[in-house]
């Protein structure tokens, strides 16, 4: 072996370690709770349901349809919901973005009052109380936000609070969408 | 004496077990199945499902409300007669694979799985190429030096006996 190859053998380890160093520092600051939805790209579950504000009043997947919308998932027992709360009913007066709810293991009273004292941004909300939409829209927790085209295909999906920081790039999309729709 | 110390060590054992297996399968147990057939499947599919909200743990010892929601309809899938597999593809297909502990092989867990392999051939290769040079030239004596050897060896063993008897 000569002396030259040998030279390089001995790079050899810091090289590894080096390459290894590289790979773990860019996990560092990665969110582990960030995943991908596998909803994405799918249509909207079938589901049957009823209003939070009218028990009798019945509601589809189909009411979604139309326009582009977003598909806020949210609870009063959820502290970041009542963060994002105020932006959503911004966005829906001033930008006139269609949201729906979907009311989330939540006691109606609670949720009815809720909306009244906070203001209502949702065209209707979903009553979920046993988190039967919930499992099949694929949600871990409260808050989500779902964006889907008019055709209620989903486009986007967030976990975690709505806010000036997080809404634009959804809401580029959504204009896209808009767009196209009309 | 003996007695006593292994009462004790029983005992402590008999705590350390009382205390740890029934507090991660209280929850476990309350669901109900008509055979101990499908009571078991549960027992093994909730231990093989991740939690989605958590970072590590399943869904039999998860307390947040999704386990317990995906708790609930794995049992509602095990009383309609789903099989395991139709199970794992349902959950899949909301939770993407991130909710399976054994990853399936495909082309996002090739690394993953072959990761391993891979080590296991480097170390086999360095393992030859940093020692074939000791074992061809260096164990090679000549029968001098081995007769060198022997003769040392032999010096120091009567040396041994020496200071013994003294």
């Amino acid at each position: 072996m000569s002396v030259t190859t040998k030279r390089l053998l001995l790079l050899l380890p810091t090289l590894i370690a080096f390459a290894l160093g590289m790979f773990l520092y860019q996990g560092i600051g990665q969110d582990p709770n960030k995943m991908e939805s596998s909803l994405i790209g799918q249509p909207l579950p079938n589901f049957n349901g009823q209003t939070l504000l009218s028990p009798s009043r019945a509601v589809t997947q189909v009411d979604m349809l139309g326009q582009p919308a977003l598909i806020n998932v949210w609870a009063t027992w959820c502290p970041t919901c009542r963060a994002e709360h105020e932006f959503l009913v911004g966005i829906a007066k001033q930008d006139n973005v269609r949201i729906f709810g979907v009311n989330y293991h939540d006691q109606r009273t609670a949720a009815q009052q809720w909306l009244q004292e906070l203001g209502n941004p949702y065209v209707f909300s979903v009553f979920d109380p046993k988190g039967v939409l919930g499992i099949d829209l694929g949600v871990v927790g409260a808050p989500e936000t779902y964006l889907i085209d008019a055709k209620g295909v989903v486009i986007d999906k967030l976990i975690g609070e709505l806010n000036d920081r997080t809404w634009p790039p959804l809401r580029t999309k959504y204009l896209s969408l808009l767009e196209e729709t009309n | 004496m003996f007695k006593s110390v292994l009462t004790s060590v029983l005992f402590c054992l008999a705590s350390l077990a009382s205390l740890g297996l029934p507090l991660a399968q209280a929850d476990i147990k309350s669901y109900e199945f008509a055979e101990p057939e499908m009571a078991q499947r549960f027992v093994d599919l909730t231990t093989v499902l991740r939690c989605p909200k958590c970072q590590n743990q399943n869904l039999a010892d998860s307390d947040s409300i999704i386990a317990k929601d995906l708790r609930g309809q794995l049992q509602m899938l095990i009383k309609t007669g789903q099989t395991d597999r139709q199970i794992t593809d349902f959950m899949v297909q909301r939770y993407g694979e991130f909710i399976l502990y054994d990853p399936p092989f495909n082309k996002g867990t090739l690394v993953l799985w072959l990761a391993p392999f891979g080590m296991v051939l480097l170390g086999l290769w360095a393992l030859w190429f940093f020692g074939r040079k000791t074992s061809g030239q260096g164990a090679m004596l000549t029968p001098k030096e081995q007769q060198q050897i022997a003769q040392l060896l032999a010096d120091n063993q009567a040396q041994h006996r020496d200071l013994k008897n003294d």
